[in-house]
């Protein structure tokens, strides 16, 4: 989504063939991350492959958890897609009135830096569902899908995908990331967790409570005055 | 060159934004293996402080960051 905004900024602003070509560019590149990556990781032992990819998992997944927590709280602005193109926008404007002649040149790329930086997301969420299982096909075809849902629906408003609950999205898969980074993190220790993959249901269960009940809490704490006993 | 940095930067900020979280994370992974490596503990024991320690590190950086955010205001 945020990719699509700064490619509609792109295009809007400066014109929609540097956009696709940018969009375009960034797009290739990632199809070849995952297409070089993802059969090379199949090469690695399965437990330290599961190890690696389950520790990366639990930091990206509670990072993403513990934003949308304080996102949720009040504590940290809500990203704002908005605002978001109101200022690559003027951005743009202002690159184009400094440098002329590029001005295709800087479109481009400021579209095909924001589908890589952007992309690079999807493409370690695909490699860590996919690598070791053979699932990296059934991986791609679903983050394909999620891009041009995102793509279709952006195409219809022509405008900024302000709003999309970006928020509630985000604590739903750093919950459903974190759970399987723990997974994984055991799997790869060598533990043998008990029911298999199902106990994956019962750290959603556990991840999806706990941010439930961090909302309030810290919203209660930093909203509160702090009361000195002088 | 500078398209270099940035995606170095962006790749390391996918996993790292508040560093003591990931710190922690690390540790909890660590002492579980210790648990799991230590017969005495076993596997319980590294599964329970796996899940716990990870539970443990969300809930004390979001509160710790509540905090901030209280003491910033004041």
């Amino acid at each position: 989504m945020e990719a699509f905004t700064i490619v509609l900024a792109v295009g809007t602003t400066r014109g929609w063939r540097p956009a696709l070509q940018g969009s375009l560019a960034g797009l290739v590149v990632l199809a070849l991350l995952v297409a070089t990556l993802g059969p090379a990781l199949d090469r690695v032992p399965l437990h330290w492959l599961q190890l690696a990819i389950g520790i990366l998992l639990l930091l990206f997944g509670l990072r993403w958890l513990r934003k949308a927590i304080l996102r949720a709280a009040n504590i940290i602005p809500l990203h704002d897609e908005t605002v978001a193109f109101a200022a690559e926008t003027a951005e743009l404007g202002r690159a184009g009135s400094r440098r002329g002649r590029r001005v295709d040149w800087i479109a481009a790329t400021a579209a095909f830096k924001a589908v890589v930086l952007e992309g690079l997301e999807v493409v370690f969420i695909v490699i860590a569902v996919g690598a070791g299982r053979g699932l990296l096909l059934p991986a791609s075809v679903g983050a394909v899908a999620a891009c041009g849902l995102v793509l279709a629906i952006g195409l219809a408003v022509h405008r900024p995908l302000a709003r999309v609950p970006e928020n509630a999205l985000k604590f739903v898969v750093g919950i459903l990331l974190t759970a399987f980074g723990v997974f994984w993190t055991g799997e790869g220790l060598g533990i043998d967790w008990p029911g298999g993959d199902l106990v994956i249901l019962t750290f959603i269960a556990i991840f999806l409570v706990a941010g439930l009940l961090s909302v309030p809490a810290a919203r209660e704490i930093a909203s509160e005055e702090r009361h000195d006993p002088a | 060159m500078t398209l270099l940095k940035t995606l170095l930067r962006e790749i390391t900020g996918l996993f790292v934004d508040d560093g003591v979280l990931a710190l922690a994370v690390l540790g909890v992974v660590g002492l579980s293996a210790w648990a799991l490596a230590d017969m005495r503990l076993g596997e319980v024991a590294a599964a329970s402080l796996l899940v716990a320690g990870c539970l443990l590190v969300l809930v004390a950086s979001v509160l710790r960051a509540a905090y901030s955010k209280r003491a910033s205001r004041e």
